[in-house]
């Protein structure tokens, strides 16, 4: 089943800071702007907003929360008839979209935003669970000295790179490729040329992973606004739909690296095989249609990962397909991550990787893949729920 | 090559919580012995503990001790540890001799991490954490007399 009966018709963004420098912003400030951008380059007032669809439970990272009475007291929305999170944490990212499309086809609400705010002045993400209170659950992990999702994803690389001879070479080109991305992006934080020396000259945090494949720490806040294809049609922008999108995941996955519990092939992979399957299943397509791929990139190895879960190579091919050139977005097949992603331009908890199928949608993009039809965003891969997104050109 | 070996974080650095579904495996620990809840209907282990058989439903548990030895699934070497910053861990996955299914998460302690590899077999040991628990870590293990490496 191809959807398309909803449209992402508004982005927008603050700037991006370094861990702790959106201080003494708040959290609702930043939110806000975004908002309010968004809904300005929709060309709808903000009053016109009455859904919420959120992910990650509705956190702004971990320790604040986004909360829809909160916006709409500040912003003055008048009244809302949809406020949803998925849950769990970043997987959700492109899911959310989804979520938002649900609240739009059941008549639930009719412009419906998106969002992330994120502010580390008083957490990092990176050692998080060091610092959470121990449950239950968690003291079967966090004693073992895995403190947080780097940490705990560097045990997945490990076993890939034994079960398939993957090198650190892969997770240098993925980094590579990224800053590369980000050199003509003037929001981007990291933008200077890195090289295969720097990468492996960098310190070693959770070995097999070196800081070059950690993504960035920053602050900010990005919404999108999606409504139904038909008002669609009346906005400022061209109207980008959403060809399919799916959130979930397996059993085998699970909680993932918070369990450890998968199957030996599961476990070196993204988690992402059963959203690939639904959503190409509902757009009718395959990887070979896909023009561009923004997949999230918490940590290098995991876009390796995804590129196999979504079939753009064979399971257990993604170091040596990465290592081609294959992701470049000069020359290469799939060009992936061609805003910088998280690795280079900035980790708003995945989306930046909307914003960036937007504006290839529109063919806006800074780095515009020629042409671009289809783009793949995902979000995680975390704890289910995973979630990806297939956004079309826009009309 | 040889360099520093692993260690278990301090003990004062650990903490952990239980509940009714979790406990009997940390009473078992505290006093040296490694355990695992089997389903009493189909026999399947879970690990963590958890309410529910996830094969059968059932909620019926047996606490089943184990050898104490395992084999390395995946492992990270870990270079610093927020507020410890020079300590050398060797966190690893584990797959536990006698409860096939089910994996552990433990720190490998008293080995050059660059001697650690998948397939490693190691073997249980306990050290205190806070408040009177203890953790099991493992050790590498003795290979067995005339066994070839």
């Amino acid at each position: 089943m191809t959807t398309g009966d909803v449209a992402i018709v508004g982005i927008g963004a603050t700037d991006y800071y370094p861990r702790g420098e959106s201080y003494p912003r708040t959290i609702s400030e930043l939110a806000g702007e975004a908002i309010l951008a968004a809904c300005e380059e929709a060309g709808i007032p903000v009053t016109a907003i009455d859904g919420f669809a959120y992910y990650s439970g509705a956190s702004a990272g971990y320790g604040e929360t986004l909360d829809t009475a909160t916006f709409m007291e500040t912003l003055g929305i008048p009244e809302v008839t949809f406020s949803a999170a998925l849950t769990s944490g970043g997987g959700g990212s492109a899911g959310s979209i989804g979520l938002a499309r649900a609240a739009l086809v059941a008549g639930d609400a009719t412009y419906v935003v998106t969002l992330m705010a994120l502010q580390q002045k008083r957490q990092r993400l990176g050692s998080v669970f060091a610092a959470l209170a121990p449950d239950p659950i968690s003291s079967f992990l966090q004693p073992s000295g895995l403190y947080g999702p780097g940490q705990l994803m560097s045990v997945l690389t490990r076993r890939h790179m034994h079960d398939y001879g993957t090198r650190r070479e892969a997770f240098a080109e993925v980094a590579i490729s990224s800053r590369a991305n980000a050199a003509n992006r003037p929001k981007a934080i990291k933008r200077e040329a890195l090289t295969l020396d720097d990468y492996f000259a960098a310190r070693m945090i959770s070995e097999p992973l070196c800081l070059n494949d950690f993504c960035l720490e920053t602050d900010g806040a990005v919404a999108v606004i999606t409504t139904t294809a038909e008002r669609a049609r009346d906005l400022r922008q061209p109207a980008v739909p959403v060809v399919a999108a799916a959130h979930g995941g397996h059993r085998d996955w699970g909680r993932a690296f918070a369990w450890m519990g998968m199957p030996a092939e599961t476990f070196a992979s993204s988690g992402h095989a059963a959203i690939a399957a639904r959503l190409y299943g509902r757009a009718g397509i395959s990887a070979d249609d896909i023009d561009v791929a923004l997949l999230y990139d918490h940590f290098s190895p995991m876009v390796v990962m995804q590129l196999e879960d979504y079939g753009f190579c064979g399971k257990g091919e993604g170091g040596p397909f990465v290592e081609s050139g294959a992701i470049r977005y000069e020359g290469g097949s799939i060009p992936v991550n061609t805003h910088g992603g998280q690795l280079s331009e900035a980790y708003i908890v995945g989306m930046t990787h909307i914003l960036e199928g937007v504006e290839q949608m529109r063919g806006t993009a800074v780095n515009q893949v020629a042409g671009a039809e289809l783009a793949l965003v995902t979000g995680g891969p975390a704890s289910l729920p995973v979630s990806g997104l297939i956004l079309g050109a826009a009309a | 090559m040889t360099g520093a070996l692993a260690v278990a974080l301090p003990a004062d650095a650990v903490h952990i919580a239980v509940n009714p579904v979790t406990e009997p495996f940390w009473e078992a620990a505290r006093n040296g012995r490694l355990v695992a809840p089997r389903c009493s209907d189909c026999g399947t282990y879970r690990l963590p503990p958890t309410p529910f058989c996830p094969t059968c439903t059932s909620k019926r548990v047996t606490w089943e001790e184990l050898s104490g030895s395992a084999t390395v699934f995946s492992f990270a070497v870990v270079h610093g540890y927020p507020g410890i910053e020079d300590i050398l861990l060797v966190p690893a996955v584990l797959d536990v001799e006698g409860a096939p299914g089910a994996r552990l998460v433990s720190p490998l302690v008293d080995v050059d991490p660059a001697a650690v590899h998948i397939g490693m077999p190691v073997q249980v040991a306990f050290v205190p954490i806070a408040d009177g628990w203890q953790l099991p870590v493992f050790r590498p293990a003795d290979p067995p007399a005339g066994a070839s490496r």
